[in-house]
């Protein structure tokens, strides 16, 4: 009997671990890259010296983002970021600035980040670089730094979810909005210890960047992995970042799957996630009397080009306004997004209506850099996690919706379907 | 084989690493000795103060989903919990908790009451929860044996301290 085909995970796990790796194997890996941040990069250089490291396997392969504490608005943050900046100093090691900007955001933007390739990162939505057909997943501070000694982490080689997108988008319908639907059939526990590999004709409804969205939120529904296949929209990104190319990995078709998940694009519409969790997800004129104070656009799941592209069309639409009462803040995702955001005159148009823009990176996402609501407040952010006391306040109530609702709510005040405004 | 006894503190199902320290509290230290005031404060303001030594914490399903910050598992221990019984584990909070010598114990859990005492013997073919209070015995299945000698040895430090090489032996 021929043994059954492979899925992506099996394949890239099994190419990086020199195995026959099959779904329930627990297996070491060679890793291409190994992402910290200044969140886990502390304990990660305590670990470190702990192990007993005294070199990194390659210095080429580590790299440290300052994007939780950007800019840094204490002693004790800019510590942080003196201690993995030292870190660096003395091993190797890249440090990604302060406004360099998110991550999984910059490595993917500079061709860092590989069809094929294995990257783990101490954030757990280092998930989103899946968009780019490889395996990327999140782990702690302490298998970090293994990985920085070793070049290699045991990792359980996970079953996968077939996540089948189909048929036509309907105009409007958002890449968060579908998102959103998938995690909300998961449920929060829906993926653990699972990949979810994206199939389906309408894959190619969605641009790269709209990917990232998918496989940023897997997170929520604890997935390990979130995978597309690589196709003219990986390559056509890629192209001008890099020259490397990767090796592009399928499923085979008599992969085994552990189940399949079927999204029709066509019954799906404009969604919103209530608080206090982003799997609690309702239809938006489910909730639009819903007053708003605080918008947020940005963050790795709604920070890119495409993002503000698609809130400024709306705001717009709506009279070029922001509702009296409402505050409108702005992160990019990363310096590059930043500077071609100005480039186009966004930044101008949203800084005109009163938007204020703040250093690309993890901003008020989890409270820690950016504007903090204040009590009571109701917040509408493109972020990923809506959990009680996230962006900083414990009594504020987070929505998670698209950049298009997000500037809807901002145009009305309140929680607005955004094929109503204008 | 480990052998601890305690109290059973209950929590429930998707319990997220936010929940259990916020991202703010990491702003001003990284020391689990003064981040342990504010273990789940989100979920009750009062739980951290009303912790002993010795507590196990009792959860639901998904245990520790959400950020991987692996802060979420040495405060735990900082606060003298030396064991989590759950009915899932998020998979990046396992990891974290074996990293670091936090046991994790996976069954069903719908039995336990707060306040409840609870027996854990652990390792072996497999582990048990002994509610002694309720007179109920729990069976989780047992570690795979990578995971089972980074506990054994207290830690991904001590395991990688004493065979560095080790991780790439499975």
């Amino acid at each position: 009997m021929t043994p059954a085909g492979k899925t992506i995970s099996e394949k890239i796990l099994s190419a990086k671990s020199n195995t026959d790796a099959r779904a329930g194997d627990i297996v070491v890996c060679n890793v291409d890259l190994v992402l910290g941040t200044d969140a886990s990069g502390p304990m990660t250089i305590d670990y470190f010296a702990r192990m007993g490291g005294e070199r990194l396997f390659d210095a080429s392969r580590v790299a440290f983002s300052l994007d939780h504490y950007a800019p840094p608005s204490s002693p004790k943050t800019a510590a942080f970021h003196a201690q993995v900046r030292a870190f660096a100093q003395r091993y190797g090691g890249q440090v990604f600035e302060v406004g360099e900007g998110i991550s999984h955001q910059i490595i993917a933007e500079r061709g860092r980040a590989l069809p094929g390739d294995l990257v783990i990162g101490a954030d757990s939505h280092t998930v989103t670089c899946g968009a780019l057909n490889l395996f990327a997943t999140g782990v702690g501070s302490s298998d970090l730094a293994a990985a920085m000694i070793t070049g290699t982490i045991w990792l359980r080689v996970p079953e996968t979810i077939k996540v089948v997108l189909d048929g036509k988008r309907p105009h409007g319908l958002t890449a968060k909005d579908v998102a959103l639907a998938m995690i909300a059939t998961l449920g929060a526990e829906g993926a653990n210890y699972r990949t979810l590999e994206f199939h389906g004709n309408g894959v190619n409804e969605f641009t790269l960047e709209e990917r990232f969205v998918f496989a940023n939120l897997a997170v929520e529904s604890s997935a390990k992995a979130a995978i597309f296949a690589n196709d003219s929209a990986t390559t056509d990104y890629l192209a001008p970042r890099t020259s490397a190319r990767g090796t592009a990995v399928a499923s085979d078709g008599d992969a085994v799957f552990a189940s399949e998940l079927v999204l029709r694009l066509d019954e799906l519409a404009a969604s919103v996630a209530i608080p206090h969790s982003p799997n609690d997800v309702v239809p938006i004129d489910t909730v639009s009397n819903i007053p708003v104070h605080m918008v947020f656009l940005g963050t790795c799941t709604g920070g890119r080009v495409v993002d503000f592209h698609e809130a400024l069309a709306v705001l717009e639409r709506g009279g070029s306004r922001v509702a009296p009462g409402v505050q409108l803040v702005v992160t990019p995702a990363s310096r590059e997004v930043y500077l071609r955001l100005i480039d186009d005159g966004t930044i101008a148009k949203l800084a005109a209506m009163g938007a204020i823009v703040t250093t690309p990176g993890c901003g008020a996402c989890c409270g820690t850099s950016g504007a903090i609501p204040g009590d009571g407040m109701n917040v509408v952010s493109t972020a990923n996690r809506n959990f009680k006391a996230r962006m900083g306040n414990a009594t504020a109530s987070i929505y998670l919706a698209s950049p298009a609702a997000c500037a809807a709510a901002a145009v009305t005040g309140h929680l607005t379907d955004p094929r109503e405004v204008g | 084989m480990s052998q601890l006894e305690g109290r059973a503190r209950l929590v429930g199902d998707d319990v997220n690493t936010d929940y259990i320290i916020a991202s703010t509290r990491k702003r001003d230290t990284l020391d689990e000795r003064v981040l342990k005031r504010y273990l789940l404060e989100t979920l009750d303001p009062s739980f951290a103060a009303s912790v002993q030594p010795g507590d196990i914490l009792v959860a639901g399903r998904n245990f520790g989903c959400g950020s991987a910050m692996e802060i979420a598992a040495t405060v735990i221990l900082a606060a003298g919990i030396k064991a989590v019984v759950a009915r899932t584990f998020n998979r990046t909070f396992f990891r974290n908790a074996v990293n670091n010598g936090l046991l994790p114990i996976e069954c069903d859990t719908s039995v336990i009451v707060e306040g409840d005492r609870l027996s854990i013997v652990a390792g072996g073919e497999s582990s048990t929860v002994t509610d002694v209070t309720r007179g109920l015995t729990l069976t989780a299945p047992p570690l795979a044996p990578m995971l089972a000698s980074i506990l054994d040895a207290g830690g991904l430090v001590s395991f990688v301290r004493r065979s560095p090489r080790a991780t790439c032996v499975p």
